[in-house]
């Protein structure tokens, strides 16, 4: 199993209801976010193009982040799912810096926090509370080992990228362009 | 000169007596708030309960869950699956409506207006105190000038309550902004052409286009939940999106063509792809022999509107409109020339709306697949009440005969009869401001003011210390829209549909419903009668009981699907197809308007351009806000924080304006924005013109987050260029310039 997450690019339009939704879903304090939305424009006047991407935790297969924990907090789970034992982390900073991404940030109670897939509705066979919520419908979530699921299909038919594959860290987040 | 009414901010308050939120444990023992709503009403899942809502962030009023958490709190609002509005997904404002409800800023308590020394301030009092004065003074006003002379602002869901306390006292002068700031022109201009306003949310076939065409309007910025979401399958299948827009809006990010039109020429444009669409022969022939009148007279008309013409006007090729043209000839009729909905730019929308009503005509589009459906809603029947009283005069006649074809109370139209003028009959005299933040959502704030500095009284209900709340006599503070029952929401859709809003938990602070003052006022009045219940919650069942279910069914379901019932979503080619016009056709040209005495054809005309140095001011949404309103909520101000002006690197240079610098904004008439703004230097807007996004620029120093954010736009449109037609106010003819050093330094 390994699960992954393929979002659209094309479809997105940048709301950033991923982001609001993941903090009421999570609980992340305000001020505070487990993603993002990026947008990238390239061209002149009038000839023009933007790319917008909803940003988060790549929960990379040769996560950085996981190798240079000191206790074992970050880790993963099934799946590939990257996480961090709060009760585990002393809050070092180490992963922080690892994470070619800039996806960990120290929660202002002490920890690590970060995107989890939304771990515990996926165990509850819910999808992640971002693609759950996307009025666009522009992000696919699921597991990438089997050829019918929603992700491997999203991949099938359309050119896709990963953010920073030169960090060599197997990102499990693909851009369809 | 010492005002009248003094502007208070709420803040100068003293901390002390401000009523505390009531413990979440207290609310589930039968308060008469609450109604007959108990946990049961609710659905326990995972350890939470849910409870139904639609949302009041915006009007698309898309239909979700409430969930609480074991301490009782509310934890987070998702869409509900069944709700055609918004398919179990809301926009990131519907999600973040959480932020409403825990806004500290909140209005807590009622507040009275009252002298202190030299100047005014508010006082904390109880409802009981604060509704007795407000009745006391609607009183006065019945006597002195009759209670006509009292209109209600509102905007949203407590309009409905309020509107019936202020029809039992003899007033129909009942007005919501979203009209002629709004989406009024293309409601008259349809009607016009079709026999049927557009409506809300607007029929637009978009999940089965070949060809969406929108002018101006930007989907995916504004969040018209299911609309962004027809688009966005719309994307997926590789339709053709034509996107019209000074700017390079995200929605012109995902089209085929965008069309950076000259701002102000859009009815130009307009009328050439009618031109090219008639000489060309594109036009769905059967359709327009079948179904419309006016047709030679168009063709006439048109005649020597060619792309060349339009060439110099919009700057748009001519090849580009020929091209853009025949993508849309080649979807017909599954095309969508969009209406768009704040249409009031430059006071001929009515005219240039009725252009896109045309070209939509034209291509067949008008009740057929991939066009605009014909929507259908139940009819909620009002709960029996006594008849109410006739007023002596309404909104029309305070409109002294201008505006022939308003079809709602024009809100401008009233601000103006509250003026002080001698001659005029039909005096304002005291207001209900419900929901709606006039200083901010009115062009020329400075005459907004002026007529609440006329007011004998005016009371503000509200959720949130916005800055009309500053001007009031006395202050309401309703909570928001997840603690409260409201009426049922029946807009129209494809299929006709129920939505229920309940409390999901107890209002905070000393906040009550809207539903729950208009009462108490209507019985302060003696006017008991015309609200014969004890809780709002026994008129929505007397309600639901009419369509076959109940409270209770509704509190487990949140939304209730029903069969259409009124004919099909599309013409039935094989019947006989009226519409209700003059003459019970499509009219392209327009028998209305001309019987009105204005133009049955529409026709292009100039508008000023901004003088050396000065940008026009376009202005817009950002998908995480809406209007002003949630400009303090904590969860969507993390995701925008302020508003920027977007600039064209070149002007940027010209202007000596660097990426993220702050500046001032004045506009033509010397009127300096109140706060400075950040300038964004972007390639995606055109050299003469400057953007920026509505709803920032708050005065309120108790909204504490909006406080001085970003720059309003309301402040710098002092141009307002009337529609004639119904009276909409157009807010693009301001120009702006830059002004790079404080230019109130010396009152800092």
């Amino acid at each position: 199993m390994r699960y992954a997450m393929a979002i659209d690019t094309r479809k997105c339009v940048g709301c950033s209801d991923c982001v609001v939704s993941c903090q009421t879903e999570n609980n992340v304090p305000i001020g505070y976010c487990r993603d993002w939305v990026v947008e990238v424009m390239a061209g002149t006047y009038p000839e023009l193009e933007i790319e917008l991407r909803s940003e988060r935790c790549n929960h990379c297969s040769n996560a950085p982040c996981v190798r240079c924990c000191p206790t074992g907090a970050s880790h993963f789970e099934k799946g590939g799912i990257v996480t961090v034992t709060h009760k585990k982390c002393i809050g070092c900073g180490a992963c922080i810096e690892s994470c070619p991404y800039d996806a960990r940030y120290s929660h202002p109670e002490g920890y690590v926090d970060k995107c989890t897939f939304c771990l515990h509705r996926v165990v509850d066979e819910q999808l992640p509370a971002c693609v759950s919520v996307c009025p666009t419908k522009c992000m696919y979530f699921g597991d990438l080992d089997n050829p019918n699921s929603s992700v491997s299909n999203a991949l099938k038919n359309r050119k896709y990228k990963v953010l920073a594959p030169e960090a060599g860290t197997q990102p499990q987040i693909y851009y369809l362009t | 000169m010492q005002n009248r009414r003094e502007f208070i901010r709420i803040s100068a308050l003293g901390a002390g007596g401000v009523a505390i939120g009531l413990s979440s444990l207290q609310w589930t023992k039968g308060s008469s708030l609450l109604g007959n709503m108990s946990a049961a009403g609710g659905r326990n899942i995972g350890g939470l309960n849910r409870f139904p809502t639609y949302c009041e962030i915006c009007f698309w009023k898309c239909a979700g869950w409430v969930y609480i958490n074991e301490d009782g709190k509310i934890c987070k609002i998702v869409g509900n699956d069944t709700d055609p509005h918004c398919n179990g997904r809301l926009c990131p404002r519907g999600t973040g409506g959480i932020g409403m409800y825990n806004d500290e800023d909140r209005l807590k308590t009622p507040l009275i207006r009252e002298k202190k020394g030299d100047g005014q301030t508010f006082r904390e009092a109880s409802w009981d105190e604060a509704l007795t004065l407000v009745a006391a003074n609607m009183k006065q006003i019945a006597e002195k000038y009759g209670p006509e002379s009292m209109v209600l602002f509102n905007h949203g869901s407590p309009g409905h309550h309020l509107g019936n306390l202020l029809k039992a006292y003899g007033s129909s002068n009942i007005v919501a902004p979203s009209y002629a700031q709004c989406r009024g022109p293309r409601e008259v201009a349809f009607e016009a052409t079709f026999g049927s306003p557009v409506g809300s949310p607007e029929p637009t076939d978009i999940r089965d286009t070949r060809c969406l065409v929108l002018i101006g309007s930007h989907i995916g910025e504004n969040m018209h939940n299911n609309q962004v979401q027809e688009m966005s399958d719309a994307i997926d299948k590789g339709t053709t999106i034509i996107t019209v827009d000074p700017r390079f809006s995200t929605a012109a990010s995902k089209s085929k063509f965008w069309l950076p039109i000259k701002p102000a020429t859009d009815l130009a444009l307009l009328l050439s792809w009618i031109h090219v669409i008639i000489n060309e022969e594109l036009y769905d022939k059967a359709y327009i022999a079948k179904y419309a009148t006016g047709f030679d007279e168009l063709k006439k008309h048109v005649e020597n509107m060619t792309p060349e013409w339009a060439y110099g006007i919009t700057t748009i090729p001519p090849d580009v409109i020929r091209k853009t043209a025949k993508e849309m000839a080649d979807a017909s009729p599954s095309v969508i020339v969009h209406p768009g909905r704040h249409v009031t730019w430059y006071g001929d929308d009515t005219q240039r709306l009725r252009a896109v009503a045309i070209l939509n005509a034209l291509l067949g589009s008008w009740g057929r697949r991939g066009g605009f459906y014909f929507h259908e809603s139940l009819v909620v029947p009002e709960y029996p009440i006594p008849e109410f009283p006739k007023p002596r005069w309404s909104w029309k006649e305070a409109m002294n005969g201008k505006y022939p074809m308003a079809a709602l109370s024009v809100s401008n139209s009233l601000i103006e009869a509250t003026l002080p003028n001698k001659d005029n009959p039909y005096k304002v005299k005291g207001w209900i401001v419900a929901g709606t933040n006039l200083p901010l959502t009115m062009p020329d704030k400075e005459n907004t003011l002026k007529a609440i500095q006329a007011l004998d009284f005016l009371v503000v209900i509200d959720t949130m210390p916005m800055e009309i709340t500053g001007y009031a006599d006395v202050v309401l503070p309703e909570c928001t829209y997840l603690e409260r029952y409201d009426d049922l929401r029946a807009e129209p859709h494809r299929e006709p549909s129920l939505a229920l809003r309940m409390p999901s938990a107890k209002p905070m602070y000393d906040s009550k419903p809207a539903w729950w003052i208009a009462k108490q006022l209507a019985e302060k009045l003696g006017l008991g009668a015309y609200f014969p219940w004890k809780d709002f919650s026994e008129v929505l069942e007397w309600q639901l009981k009419t369509f076959g279910t109940s409270l209770a069914e509704m509190q487990k379901i949140g939304v209730k699907m029903f069969p259409r019932s009124k004919g099909p979503l599309y013409i039935d080619e094989t019947a006989v197809q009226e519409f209700k016009t003059a003459s019970g056709k499509i009219e392209l040209f327009s028998s209305l308007m001309a019987a009105n005495g204005f133009d049955g054809l529409p026709s292009y005309t100039a508008h000023p351009e901004p003088p050396e140095g000065f940008y026009r001011l376009i202005y817009g949404r950002a998908p995480m806000h809406t209007f002003s309103r949630t400009a303090n909520n904590p969860n969507l101000v993390d995701l925008m924080k302020e508003n920027s002006v977007w600039v064209n690197p070149k002007v940027a240079d010209l202007q000596g304006l660097k990426k993220d610098q702050y500046v001032w904004l004045e506009n033509q008439d010397g009127v300096v924005s109140s706060f400075p703004i950040k300038v964004r230097v972007t390639e995606r807007i055109r050299w003469d013109s400057v953007y920026m996004v509505h709803g920032f620029g708050h005065h309120d120093k108790n909204l504490k987050r909006a406080y001085g954010r970003g720059a309003s736009d309301s402040e710098l449109i002092t141009n307002v260029m009337i529609d004639p037609v119904m009276g909409g106010t157009g807010m693009r003819g301001n120009f702006v310039k830059f002004i790079t050093s404080n230019p109130r330094k010396e009152n800092v």
